[in-house]
């Protein structure tokens, strides 16, 4: 019975602190939802975006995130050539072997193989960057997700809201600014509302205005950049998405008239009884 | 499969042949073609049968994911990606799948609390209903044990948190943990047996499904109106009537289940599940698969210590108690009318409890803390409070609405009164 | 009374038979992902060609590489070992078709059409397959001077040629090409 009064009594604090805890909740504040060429039924993925993207990708991120499960010949889908994906791919180096001495080398990528990781291991990349590894890109665009809460969660089931990893990554890299004074923001790390897990995190804002050259005609801006890469880690996340919504369209015509089909026979041998 | 008279006949010199040697076929006509089912089933009623698919349809895609799956801890979180990125149509195997598993506990959901509403655990078809709870349990293990095998983050604290249940029982269950997992911790051995376990476990499931149909074939159907069978007007054969109904509504539900596989594959999953396990990091908020989230808000409620069980084993009590109690349900009902159409007052009890059941979900995902901890803990006593208070008493208090005197009279009733609206609703 | 009876009659017939197309349609449809997996994935097939730099491989060396899962033999041969394959008679060989790839099926099995061509003889590409039942045979060995397969006792000459033993053909030559003057492309 003690035991029981104890549990009530310790509620009732639960209950004090209930605000408090609200309060602590991250994000500060939620991603600002973006129009991406891939959201909706009918979404495809614009290939002049996801090739500034990967040029972001490559003369920033790539630094310090690697990006694993993604292969040089997956480049393909960015709308490159066959020739062109060879090129990219030998600009960069990977660790081949054991050779006839059983000595590892290093040999100029080919399209068969994924991207090198700029570190060894997680340790290094730890080691490097202030004990906080950065984490891999491959699936960072449906790895991150703020919740979107009740009764959100629920419309987004009627308007295929799936964009939750893009719209935060572009959040993210163009949501840096100064601490309003009302957060702890640990030495070393940079204060940013749109965080997942806390008011700032270890890596400093990584883009500024005019830092990748693009040849389309495209705006050379944070904003530009942050909304190119995002589309690259979405494409890099989900390669197959467009052949995914395209089957699902035949499917869904097809499950529709089918079951137009089977309901007027299903009519039509009732008819009788009823 | 069929309890009464087989009307088989073989037509053909081979049916003949077969029919004395092996009568497959007339199990077949006897149990799915001229098998009489109550004409005037609903819509409620198809599920069965659009489980039945689903079962099917998980073994057949996991079947062929295990083809290019690993179950090693260094490879698979990448072998699962490799189905998504390189293997022919991997992406939608292994989409369907996922997805499938929650579409089937939504059937299987409707199909439990059609069996509530229209009383049909009630006798002689008890052990129909513990049969379709062994299901549903072996569902929740196999469930459980899939959603480790990719790997990520919420596959290992999940496979964590649920395995730490067992350390809740006194003296033997650390024992018990180490014997689930194969070591200290979730690890190799622990994703290679769960692994082994959720290729065997769908085929036991498919075993106890063959019982559970024999069993309803023995008894035969209940019906909206809980009567019982009476006469052959009461019924129509099971080919073409029963048939052509459910494949209309498996076409409508697989048109959900592909909608979510198509444009939202990702929408019942938890994006930490693409991150790769990592023994050493634990996500802010742990939160199972959406249909065990009931259950997960139960064992959460149990916050204090109930005499000399201390609070975790409190909650892990409630929670295999909340299951437990679906098996004892046929005599909790002390009620003697089965349907809760003719029930006035059992019929708003129970839509309280699906309430009941839908408000825990929400708690479940929630974090445990403050006003969220007390609403669970009044959720989780309604949810005891309708099996071991409402059902014993109200069967033996409540009035019940008159009763048609048989399932052709009602169908007739609800013609009449369609027609003339209003007037039963007046006496009701 | 009997023609409204079979119009209806025929309309019945006709959504039962699209119901029932439709229902096969699907059916097959929903087959074809499970048949579709089977096939080697694009991590398989993005290694079904492979480019080999030869330019390391000296007269009388060989390089071994691995393409499709299967041992691929890569040999600069000697001037003597072209001589001694030259110097058979046609009527001699076990197999009298050359097996290579590059070449019609019915090529006589002539040192030439067995390596790499007219001003490359040096170069012989095979898979190192023995086509008895698939053991992998020993370089340089074997009393013909060229492949000896370990399992049965079948010898290859300096082309590759079974020359004695149960194996029934030549090793076989895979499609390949110099894409350049050290490197070959196999497959």
């Amino acid at each position: 019975m003690k035991n029981v009064l104890n549990g009530l009594a310790a509620l009732g604090l639960g209950l004090a602190a209930v605000t408090a805890a609200d309060a602590a909740e991250y994000p500060i504040k939620k991603p600002v939802q973006q129009d991406w060429s891939f959201a909706g039924p009918f979404g495809t993925y614009d290939k002049g975006q996801l090739q500034r993207g990967f040029k972001v990708y490559r003369e920033v991120c790539s630094a310090c995130h690697s990006l694993n499960l993604v292969a040089f010949r997956n480049l393909e889908d960015l709308g490159y050539s066959e020739a062109q994906v060879q090129t990219i791919a030998a600009e960069y180096e990977v660790q081949d072997g054991p050779d006839d001495a059983g000595d590892m080398f290093m040999r100029p990528a080919k399209p068969s193989d994924h991207f090198p990781a700029p570190f060894a291991n997680p340790e290094q990349a730890a080691a490097s960057n202030n004990g906080a590894a950065p984490p891999d890109f491959s699936l960072i665009a449906k790895a991150r997700a703020v919740e979107r809460g009740f009764p959100t969660f629920v419309f987004d089931v009627f308007t295929q809201y799936a964009e939750g990893g893009p719209d935060y990554i572009h959040a993210l890299l163009t949501g840096y600014g100064e601490d309003p004074g009302e957060h702890e923001v640990p030495e070393g790390t940079y204060y940013n509302p749109y965080f997942i897990s806390s008011a700032s995190l270890a890596m400093a804002a990584p883009l500024s205005d005019g830092q990748v050259t693009y040849d389309d005609g495209s705006q050379e801006t944070v904003d530009q950049y942050a909304r190119d890469v995002s589309a690259f880690l979405m494409w890099a996340a989900e390669p197959h998405l467009e052949a995914r919504k395209a089957t699902g369209f035949t499917v869904m015509i097809f499950l529709i008239l089918f079951a137009g089909l089977v309901y007027l026979t299903k009519r039509k041998i009732w008819a009788a009884v009823h | 499969m069929s309890a009464g008279h087989s009307t088989y006949t073989p037509k053909t010199g081979l049916g003949r042949w077969m029919d004395a040697r092996l009568p497959l076929p007339r199990l077949v006509y006897d149990s799915f073609v001229a098998y009489p089912v109550p004409r005037n089933l609903n819509y409620a009623y198809t599920f069965g049968g659009i489980l039945t698919i689903m079962l099917v349809a998980q073994i057949l895609t996991g079947v062929v994911l295990a083809m290019h799956y690993a179950a090693n801890t260094e490879v698979a979180f990448n072998s699962v990606e490799k189905i998504m990125r390189d293997v022919n149509s991997g992406w939608l195997l292994r989409y369907l799948h996922s997805n499938g598993a929650s579409m089937f506990f939504v059937a299987v959901y409707v199909h439990i609390f059609r069996g509530l509403y229209y009383g049909s655990y009630k006798a002689p078809r008890e052990l129909l209903w513990i049969l379709g709870c062994i299901i549903y349990l072996l569902m929740m293990a196999t469930a459980f044990m899939g959603y480790v095998l990719p790997w990520g983050q919420m596959s290992f604290w999940g496979a964590t948190v649920i395995t730490g249940f067992f350390t809740a029982i006194p003296l033997v269950g650390d024992w018990i943990q180490q014997l689930l997992l194969g070591g200290f911790a979730v690890d190799n051995p622990t994703l290679n047996r769960f692994f082994s376990l959720h290729y065997l476990l769908p085929f036991m499931i498919a075993g106890v499904v063959v019982l559970h149909v024999w069993a309803l074939h023995v008894t035969g159907q209940t019906n909206p109106t809980g009567i019982e069978v009476k006469q052959k007007t009461d019924t129509v054969a099971f080919t073409p009537y029963a048939t052509v109904k459910d494949a209309f509504a498996m076409i409508v539900f697989l048109a959900v289940f592909a909608y979510f596989v198509f444009y939202i594959p990702n929408f019942l999953g938890h994006p930490d599940n693409y991150i790769e396990a990592n023994a050493l990091k634990t996500p802010a908020h742990i939160v199972p698969e959406w249909y065990f989230l009931p259950f997960y808000a139960i064992l959460r409620a149990i916050t204090f210590n109930i005499g000399p069980i201390d609070s975790k084993l409190g909650g892990v009590l409630a929670m295999f108690g909340a299951i437990a109690v679906l098996f004892v349900v046929p005599w909790l009902d002390t009620s003697k009318v089965r349907s809760a159409v003719y029930r006035p007052w059992y019929k708003l009890f129970f839509w309280l409890f699906v309430l009941d059941a839908i408000f825990l979900g929400w708690l479940g995902s929630r974090p445990a803390e403050g006003t969220y901890v007390v609403m669970a803990q009044a959720a989780t006593l309604y949810y005891f409070l309708f099996f071991l208070v409402v059902m014993p008493v109200l069967g033996l208090i409540e009035t019940p609405r008159r009763l048609p005197n048989s399932i052709t009279e009602a169908v007739l009733e609800k013609k009449s009164s369609a027609a003339v609206p209003a007037t039963e609703q007046a006496k009701g | 009374m009997s023609a409204t009876d079979s119009t209806e009659h025929t309309r019945r017939d006709f959504l039962y038979v699209a119901t029932g197309v439709a229902g096969a349609v699907g059916a097959a449809g929903v087959a074809w992902p499970f048949i579709d997996q089977m096939r080697p994935d694009a991590s398989t097939r993005a290694l079904a060609s492979i480019q080999v730099d030869v330019s390391g491989v000296e007269p009388g060396m060989s390089l071994t590489v691995k393409w499709r899962g299967r041992p691929v033999f890569i040999r600069n041969r000697t001037d003597k070992e072209i001589e001694e394959a030259k110097a058979v008679p046609l009527a001699d060989l076990k197999d009298p078709v050359a097996r290579n790839a590059n070449l019609p099926a019915d090529a006589p099995a002539t040192d030439t059409d067995r390596s790499a061509g007219e001003g490359k003889e040096n170069w012989l590409v095979m898979v190192g397959v023995c086509t008895h039942l698939g053991c992998v045979p020993l370089g340089q060995a074997g009393d013909f001077g060229g492949w000896f397969c370990p399992c049965h006792g079948s010898h290859y000459d300096t082309a590759g040629r079974i020359r004695k033993g149960p194996a029934p053909e030549n090793l076989a030559v895979p499609t390949f090409a110099f894409t350049s003057d050290t490197v070959i492309e196999i497959g």
